[in-house]
């Protein structure tokens, strides 16, 4: 094992706390029990991210919660290399219920990331919030 | 022109809360939007204008014009007069209706004061309290986004897609540093080559050190004029021809493609406007806050098809005296200057100069007489606002 290439067990970069809006506190009271939630219109049937209390594809109120096993593929991606607590990856995750998720890798070697690659949610602690999600390789 | 009798106000709502512990701003701001479309019979698609004050969490409009999935917006205001605003947006958009820049124009409002007893409101988690800041940012600020990285996987998606390479990102700002070595003012004079951008240390993927644009203070100032006084003044007369503008943004996540940037809409809007074509262009201004920044927005702008900016800028094809389309003759963003980190007005102050024939000599254009300033502001990589100015010498 590289100590260069592989990333540590969880990213060097503590994430802070998410701002928690009265909107968005049900994702993340699930987040804090180890459950990914997605929201999804009854109206016009389609997932959508981030969460919102109206549909941004049809301006439905009629939006529902949905846990979901947070599995897609790598959109993109970016290795931060210059940062004071190591390198960190970002990225975009298309899930497989179809939007695109911004996040971070981990638990891989950043240098063997690739567009395409199919990935999996897991939470990572926050500076005294409510875990948030990453994904990770499969 | 007047806006005498050229709009309407067609829908109105007003939001029946006056105590809302239960539902964020931005989803006030969503559910008066949708009363007051309801209110007119049109819905979110028809409108292509948006305007919001101080009160509208996030960047300008970026934010709500994201959450609310407005694809169409090709108008955007968010002037701040405090409570005035509103009153102030109508007569904007009534000069928007006018200037044909859109055709339904949806003013918001909200925000829940009663509710900063449960913990206050600002930018920052604060752990067990709840707060009322940009919707996304609770998804997106705490993965450590930055302009390099999140326009780093602008270029990644980019070579993946179209095959760009980091040699062809290199040459735009070998084209930038051979303007700036002109311009007695620029940050950074050293002439630099393909190569020496590559060896320059990696940011983040795959944005080298050189693939950035600089850091400085700074800043400048335009004076715009009616007719009359542009012909009482004893200066050269550059004339707007044509503007276009354009948010875009994820959408819910079914929009991202980073590969596109809001030149897609801002560009043929200005263009048709001016009646003219990219290819009329003597010189061009183009944003530049990291190499694949301008790649992108000369592809959608129309210098070139899709996907073959990385062709089109390679081999000197920017640089005035060599290529075709001379770009950022001040050296730009990349090497001359972008004070406080916001380059748009750079961009239109160089373009005067070479409108003018006042540009450094080395790289005036000959015989400039038309020219393009665009810009994007916000994050290729998340949601930006794009701006694009046709100019013409009279």
């Amino acid at each position: 094992m590289s100590d260069t290439k592989t990333a540590p067990e969880a990213q060097a970069r503590k994430i802070p706390a998410p701002p928690v809006t009265i909107e968005s506190k049900p994702f993340w009271d699930a987040a804090a029990e180890g459950r990914f939630l997605i929201k999804r219109c009854n109206s016009c049937g389609k997932a959508h991210w981030y969460p919102r209390g109206l549909c941004p594809i049809c301006f439905s109120d009629d939006t529902v919660w949905e846990e979901s096993p947070g599995e897609g593929v790598i959109y993109t991606y970016s290795v931060m290399r210059r940062s004071p607590t190591g390198p960190y990856a970002i990225g975009y995750v298309t899930l497989n219920e179809g939007p695109a998720v911004l996040t971070n890798f981990v638990d891989c070697d950043f240098d063997q990331l690739a567009i395409g690659q199919k990935v999996k949610v897991k939470f990572q602690a926050t500076e005294n919030g409510p875990p948030v999600p990453v994904f990770s390789p499969v | 022109m007047s806006i005498k009798g050229q709009a309407y106000i067609m829908g109105a709502y007003e939001h029946p809360l006056r105590d809302a512990p239960d539902i964020s701003t931005p989803q006030i701001h969503a559910e008066s939007a949708k009363g007051a479309l309801a209110d007119a019979g049109l819905t979110k698609d028809d409108v292509d204008g948006y305007f919001c004050a101080g009160d509208a969490p996030g960047f300008g409009g970026m934010s709500m014009i994201d959450y609310m999935g407005l694809r169409n917006v090709r108008h955007m205001d968010s002037t701040e007069t405090g409570g005035s605003s509103y009153i102030l947006h109508v007569g904007h958009a009534a000069q928007a209706i006018a200037a044909g820049k859109c055709k339904v124009a949806l003013i918001t409002l909200a925000g829940r004061p009663r509710q900063q007893k449960f913990g206050g409101f600002g930018g920052g988690g604060r752990p067990g309290q709840l707060t009322d800041g940009p919707p996304e940012a609770g998804f997106e600020n705490i993965y450590g986004g930055t302009t390099h990285n999140t326009y780093g996987m602008c270029a990644m998606r980019h070579m993946y897609e179209y095959g760009t390479t980091s040699e062809q990102l290199a040459w735009i700002k070998v084209a930038a540093s051979h303007h700036a070595q002109w311009n007695e003012h620029a940050f950074l004079r050293d002439v630099v080559t393909v190569e020496d951008v590559l060896n320059s240390p990696m940011i983040s993927d795959p944005l080298h050190r050189l693939d950035c644009c600089v850091v400085t203070d700074g800043g400048g100032a335009l004076i715009v004029t009616s007719p009359e006084i542009a012909k009482s003044l004893n200066r050269p007369k550059v004339k707007i021809i044509g503007a276009g503008e354009s948010p875009k943004g994820p959408m819910g996540g079914h929009d991202l493609d980073l590969t596109h940037s809001g030149a897609l809409w801002s560009g043929p809007i200005a263009f048709e406007e001016a009646g003219v074509k990219p290819s009329d262009m003597k010189y061009a201004s183009i944003y530049d806050s990291f190499t694949i920044t301008v790649l992108m927005q000369l592809e959608d702008l129309g210098f070139c098809e899709k996907g073959q900016g990385g062709k089109f800028v390679a081999d000197g094809n920017l640089i005035s005296g060599v290529g075709k389309l001379p770009f950022n003759t001040d050296g730009g963003g990349l090497c001359n200057n972008h004070p406080t980190n916001r380059g748009g007005i750079t961009k239109v102050i160089e373009a005067v100069r070479q409108l003018r024939g006042e540009a450094h000599p080395k790289v005036q254009v000959p015989n400039c007489d038309l020219a393009i300033a665009h810009g994007t502001g916000g994050s290729l990589g998340t949601r930006h606002g794009a701006a694009t100015l046709i100019m013409e010498r009279e």
